[in-house]
């Protein structure tokens, strides 16, 4: 690529990974805490991914094949401009399959394939204090992590079991890191908490517009906020996938017709792809809906 | 002359990609405590300081970077002149003012309670020790166990600082404050976070 020369190797310069490495390294010794660092301006905007890019390209080397995902999804917007970016300013090898990837960057979602130890999977993190929306004032919520004082995100939890009956937060839902600190886990849904314990891949996490990075090393207790007479649940969904027929993965809504007409399907689309590259078929997929006609 | 030619030279011969060699290893070891994790010789530093310690400085310190340096390094005029020219950082002599430490003789160190271990509301600013030592084929053999690791870890560094398990009890006790540790070996490297507990020794 001719063009490559023009930046520095993965866009940053060494200066500012050289903070960012400091950072992360702190952020793994001290699972789930979030250390400050001085986000740079990024060609993005902000609440595009800009901590997820800032922490990909501190850890990214030539050996190293990326996947980006949206949602769940390489194919949209945000997936497929970050890849393309790190294509141009780092010449990485990119891939859409969970498998091969050593650095899986994601925005909402933990892929559906189990993660292998040696894999590096970065979130892209909005807000990154769990307790900001109950506190506003970081230093408050600063104390409160210090004094490992946590009864105001139960008092939510409680609140919503309150008026709904059951714990309604559905994503972004707080856990606690290793028996201490309380995370945001970003927005996952939070069928993808599970996934997070005890995972064998290194999770690092990167909010720009606040400023932090914090991790989850491999083989880490990550738990679910709770109470004993309310456990945590993840979502369970009525049908299997309308396009490759799994059942206990995440489902999109897809909406098909202006008549009410929907389908779910798996939000994972390499997932999806290769169950159905495996033959695994659902009710809507092309070849089952064109027998059926 | 020959000093200055010591100073300049020896640095990373590709500074963007070697920097991300060592950084990997590093997190490497940092995310898996006690595994030790291969880099070959990237610098070429002025003795005593070694290469996989004068890799790391130059992957991790510049400006924005206060370093303790032990005796041995900081007394030559060669190593700080070294470390001074291809990080930029800057040197204290309180090793409770450090961001990181350069330890050559693990023997001789202060206490690991005599660095920074951070506040509580910012436990993340504390000092990080690189301590030079030769390998990991020691006779005591620490057992670990903690986050990053999957059920234990055995860990056998040449040198260990004096007392070592009661001061690692302390250190992890202050939990979440405390230090880190880098073992530098000879083109091996390994690290203890804070969060590692030693389960039990075995000679």
């Amino acid at each position: 690529m001719t063009d490559l020369a023009t930046y520095n190797f993965a866009y940053l310069d060494e200066q500012t990974k050289r903070m960012i490495r400091r950072a992360i390294l702190k952020a793994i010794a001290i699972p789930g805490y979030q250390v400050p660092f001085a986000s740079r301006e990024m060609p993005m905007p902000y609440g595009w991914g800009t901590g997820g890019v800032q922490v990909t390209a501190a850890v990214l080397g030539p050996d190293d094949t990326l996947k980006v995902i949206d949602q769940g999804a390489d194919d949209t917007t945000n997936a497929v401009s970050i890849r393309a970016f790190f294509q141009k300013v780092a010449n990485v090898r990119v891939t859409t399959k969970t498998a091969d990837a050593t650095i899986i960057q994601t925005r909402h979602r933990i892929p559906e394939a189990q993660l292998q130890a040696g894999q590096i999977l970065v979130y892209q993190v909005p807000i990154p204090e769990p307790l900001r929306f109950l506190e506003p004032r970081e230093t408050e919520t600063r104390k409160m992590h210090a004094l490992e004082e946590y009864g105001l995100m139960h008092v939510k939890l409680y609140e919503d079991i309150a008026r709904h009956g059951h714990i309604a937060t559905t994503y972004a839902y707080p856990v606690k890191v290793e028996g201490r600190y309380v995370m945001d886990p970003s927005p996952t849904p939070k069928f993808d908490n599970p996934k997070m314990h005890m995972s064998p891949a290194l999770q690092l996490f990167g909010a720009g517009r606040e400023k932090r990075i914090y991790a989850v090393p491999p083989y880490t207790e990550v738990v679910s906020l709770d109470f004993e007479d309310h456990p945590f649940e993840i979502q369970t969904f009525s049908q299997p996938c309308a396009l490759c027929g799994a059942k206990g993965s995440y489902l999109d809504e897809v909406i098909l017709d202006d008549k009410g007409g929907s389908m779910f399907v798996c939000s994972d689309t390499d997932f999806c792809e290769d169950r159905q590259a495996k033959g695994h078929r659902g009710a809507l997929a092309a070849d089952t809906a064109e027998a059926a006609e | 002359m020959r000093s200055d030619t010591q100073i300049f030279e020896g640095g990373f011969s590709d500074s963007v990609l070697n920097a991300q060699t060592v950084f990997r290893a590093l997190m490497d070891a940092m995310a898996n405590p006690g595994r030790i994790v291969e880099v070959s010789d990237l610098a070429a530093p002025p003795a005593p300081l070694t290469s996989l310690a004068a890799s790391i400085a130059a992957t991790l310190f510049d400006h924005d970077a206060t370093v303790w340096c032990d005796r041995a390094i900081s007394g030559s005029a060669a190593c700080t002149g070294w470390l001074k020219f291809h990080t930029g950082l800057e040197l204290t002599g309180e090793p409770a003012d450090a961001d990181f430490a350069l330890i050559s003789d693990v023997a001789t160190m202060p206490s690991l309670e005599s660095f920074c271990r951070g506040t509580s509301e910012y436990p993340d600013r504390s000092t990080t020790l690189i301590l030079q030592i030769d390998g990991f084929d020691g006779a005591d053999t620490l057992v670990l166990e903690g986050p990053g690791i999957k059920d234990s870890m055995a860990f056998s560094p040449s040198h260990l600082p004096r007392m070592f398990v009661d001061q690692w009890v302390a250190n992890r006790a202050a939990f979440p404050r405390g230090v880190d540790l880098i073992f530098a070996g000879k083109g091996v490297l390994a690290a203890l976070p804070r969060t590692t507990r030693i389960k039990k020794t075995e000679a």
